[in-house]
């Protein structure tokens, strides 16, 4: 079933048009990877299905789960299921990473009808989940991303997500920074959520995150648009010969 | 942007949600200012000679002060005889002698407000000593105060079974020539709260008072004074809420602290008076001069304070650290919005040897408020080792607000430590996105953050107040980003 379809998207920010006609569809239990160089709107894309006010949907559309996407607002598509792992995480001084995941799933439960969970309920959650991306504990309690390095910071999205179960999880360069000990960490936090009743858009510069969280898809994007989809041998390919093979455009 | 600008047209339609007046009858006297007022005052209250003397030599000092301008405030002059300085709830007997004698009506409008009066309080261990409008109507638990020698009761029954404490300590810390306000309110001053704690005695709950001004066009002028003996401890709670009015109310109050040889006094305030309108009419001039004294050796005071409410608000919790070792503290969190106007801080005035002091502000301005951190550090030449910490912080949540800061530092000692710290940032777009791309209403956000902003002061207060200061910053800054 189609999670995510998008169709002819065209985005803007502060009147420069960044994505040019993007087309893509992503099923439950896909993993799809999406590569391009600097510049090319991978992160663009990423902050617009995740609702952005910052940028403007100038054409095109965007279902997810059968629904109309852009109709929704940025925290009820997180309540529905969507999450994204920014590429650079911001920090919320004085709210503890705790306190700030606690009001996140309480929001998400609320939304689909449950009650609150109990506090130690969510501490043990929170406590089994951080010890799949090797999260100290001490950062549970620390202000949300306050004093973390970059690769602590990274592993705090994905713990996040972790807590969170979305959907749909769009990883906005989660790679980038992170030793390759890191690395294989957030990718094996990654895989340990690979299932059926979820997708995965994962966003990436390098080849090397895909050795570690094998992909469905991927897909070449390169000024706003997909020049090239294929299977996992594309990020091979992509590897070896880089962006210059889909010619002027990747200059 | 088009989410954040439809909440920010929201919050300036929002009522006050502490709007509301209790009818009942006022005993008040003309408006309009002169020494027979003063003497009404005083007889009124059947107070001795010598504090009616006390109040006229504070008066004819008054007449001679100009109104204070340095402020960064503005506002139309005051007509100081268009104010009535007397307004007390009438009823049968003087004074209600239990809680069960409180004309209803103002029972009701504590509970409008949340105000617990009963079991309660028991559970939350704190005693009240509300203030409706002039005069004291509930004090609580004195008995079990008392049995401490602990005195908590209004000022007029202070002046009244306490006389000699009253004569010894009022004005010694706030003289009643201090400044204009201060000067006005020595002269005028209908009630209050005072407490004693004596030697030795760590008082076993928080002390409460919540101040209410209620009669339109009744300037209100609290006097409050606690002593600390020494080695004695107090945490005294002062909260603050008002009903909608139109027209602009005076508040005056001026607050004394003493600490003795080795004694602690936090003081904690949360300030939720009516701001004005939309458009920025009426609400309360809060013109407050509050002044701790740790005349002993190694005696504390704390001030910590949560600013949300008044349409000016000029205030600045200060400590005089006469006593070697002594150490003050201020902890502050104010908030502008709307056309609102806050000129706050707070004066370390260090005298004693390895005297410390702490200085946390916080200020946080939405719509069109202005405000000003106003500090003034002193480090006499007899305070040899002085140290102080000073950190001020300032939030802007709209583009057309204000932050301004004017640290002021006098230091005549060579052995001094001082340090500075000070920060202004926007509330960030990308902050509330993270948030709500988690599921985190724009609100809920909203509140996150500046609640984090505010955590190092936040945690200074007693437990229950931290929550009600908690649940006022949502309140009042809902829809506030712009």
């Amino acid at each position: 079933m189609a999670l995510l379809e998008i169709e002819n998207l065209h985005a803007a920010i502060d009147g420069t048009e960044i994505l040019k006609g993007i087309n893509l569809t992503l099923n439950t239990g896909e993993v799809h990877a999406i590569m391009g160089p600097n510049g090319s709107g991978k992160s663009t894309l990423a902050k617009v299905l995740a609702g952005d006010e910052a940028y403007e949907v100038t054409q095109g559309s965007i279902r997810y789960n059968g629904q109309d996407l852009l109709d929704m607002d940025p925290e009820i598509r997180a309540r529905e299921g969507m999450f994204l792992g920014f590429q650079y995480p911001v920090e919320i001084p004085g709210v503890s990473n705790t306190y700030f995941l606690k009001a996140a799933v309480n929001a998400i439960r609320k939304h689909r009808g449950q009650d609150e969970m109990d506090a130690m309920e969510f501490l043990q959650l929170i406590r089994e989940r951080a010890k799949t991306v090797k999260l100290e504990d001490t950062l549970l309690q620390r202000p949300v991303n306050e004093g973390f390095s970059g690769g602590e910071k990274k592993r705090n999205e994905v713990f996040q997500m972790a807590v969170l179960e979305p959907v749909l999880a769009i990883l906005d360069e989660t790679d980038s920074g992170l030793d390759i000990d890191a690395l294989r960490t957030v990718a094996e936090g990654v895989n340990a959520m690979r299932s059926a009743e979820r997708g995965f858009l994962v966003i990436t510069h390098y080849q090397r995150l895909l050795n570690y969280i094998v992909p469905d898809h991927v897909h070449v994007l390169l000024g706003g648009k997909v020049v090239k989809s294929g299977g996992k041998e594309l990020a091979k390919e992509l590897e070896q010969s880089g962006y210059a093979m889909f010619g002027e455009q990747a200059a | 942007m088009s989410a954040t600008t439809k909440t920010l047209e929201e919050v300036t339609t929002r009522d006050y949600e502490a709007g509301f007046v209790t009818d009942i009858e006022q005993d008040t006297v003309p408006p309009g200012l002169n020494e027979d007022v003063i003497r009404f005052i005083s007889a009124k209250k059947n107070e001795p000679e010598w504090l009616l003397e006390w109040r006229l030599k504070a008066y004819r000092n008054w007449l001679n002060m100009p109104h204070p301008t340095w402020a960064n405030v503005n506002y139309p002059p005051i007509d100081f005889q268009a104010i009535s300085y007397f307004s007390a709830p009438k009823s049968d007997d003087d004074r209600p002698k239990s809680l069960d004698d409180i004309d209803p009506k103002i029972k009701e409008t504590y509970d409008k407000l949340g105000i617990p009066l009963y079991e309660q309080e028991m559970l939350a261990g704190v005693a009240v000593d509300a203030v409706f409008d002039s005069v004291s109507v509930a004090t609580s638990y004195k008995e079990k105060l008392a049995e401490k020698g602990i005195i908590f009761c209004s000022m007029s029954e202070a002046v009244e079974n306490h006389p000699e404490l009253v004569q010894k300590y009022l004005g010694t810390v706030v003289p009643h020539n201090d400044n204009f306000f201060a000067a006005l309110n020595s002269a005028v001053f209908t009630d209050g709260s005072f407490v004693y704690i004596p030697k030795g005695v760590r008082c076993p709950m928080e002390l409460s008072t919540y101040f209410r001004i209620n009669a339109a066009n009744t300037g209100q002028f609290e006097r409050t004074l606690i002593v600390a003996e020494e080695g004695s401890h107090v945490s005294y709670l002062e909260g603050c809420t008002a009903p909608k009015r139109d027209e602009n109310q005076l508040h005056a109050a001026v607050v004394e602290l003493v600490a003795l040889d080795d004694a602690e006094i936090k003081y904690s305030t949360v300030q939720n008076w009516y701001p004005g309108d939309e458009n920025g009419v009426g609400g309360i001039y809060n013109f407050v001069t509050k002044r701790g004294l740790c005349q002993g050796r190694n005696s504390k005071i704390s001030w910590t304070q949560v600013e949300t409410g008044s349409a000016i608000t000029w205030k600045y919790p200060s400590c005089v650290l006469r006593g070697d070792n002594s150490v003050g503290e201020f902890y502050s969190v104010a908030v502008t919005r709307g056309y609102q106007q806050a000129d706050t801080g707070t004066k370390m005035i260090h005298m004693g040897k390895n005297t410390r002091s702490t200085i946390v502000s916080k200020g946080i301005s939405a719509g069109h408020g202005q405000q000003s951190y106003r500090g003034l550090v002193r480090i006499a030449p007899t305070a040899e080792n002085a140290r102080n910490y000073s950190q001020c912080d300032s939030m802007l949540m709209s583009d057309t607000c204000g932050a301004h800061t004017f640290p002021y530092i006098d230091c005549q000692n060579p052995s001094a430590q001082m340090e500075h710290e000070a920060t202004t940032s926007k509330i960030g777009e990308d902050q509330i996105f993270y948030c709500k791309q988690r599921g985190i209403s724009e609100e809920d956000a909203v509140s996150l953050i500046v609640n984090g902003f505010c955590k190092d002061v936040f945690r200074t207060l007693p437990m229950e107040f931290a929550v009600e200061a908690q649940k006022l910053m949502e309140i009042t800054l809902e829809d506030s980003v712009g």
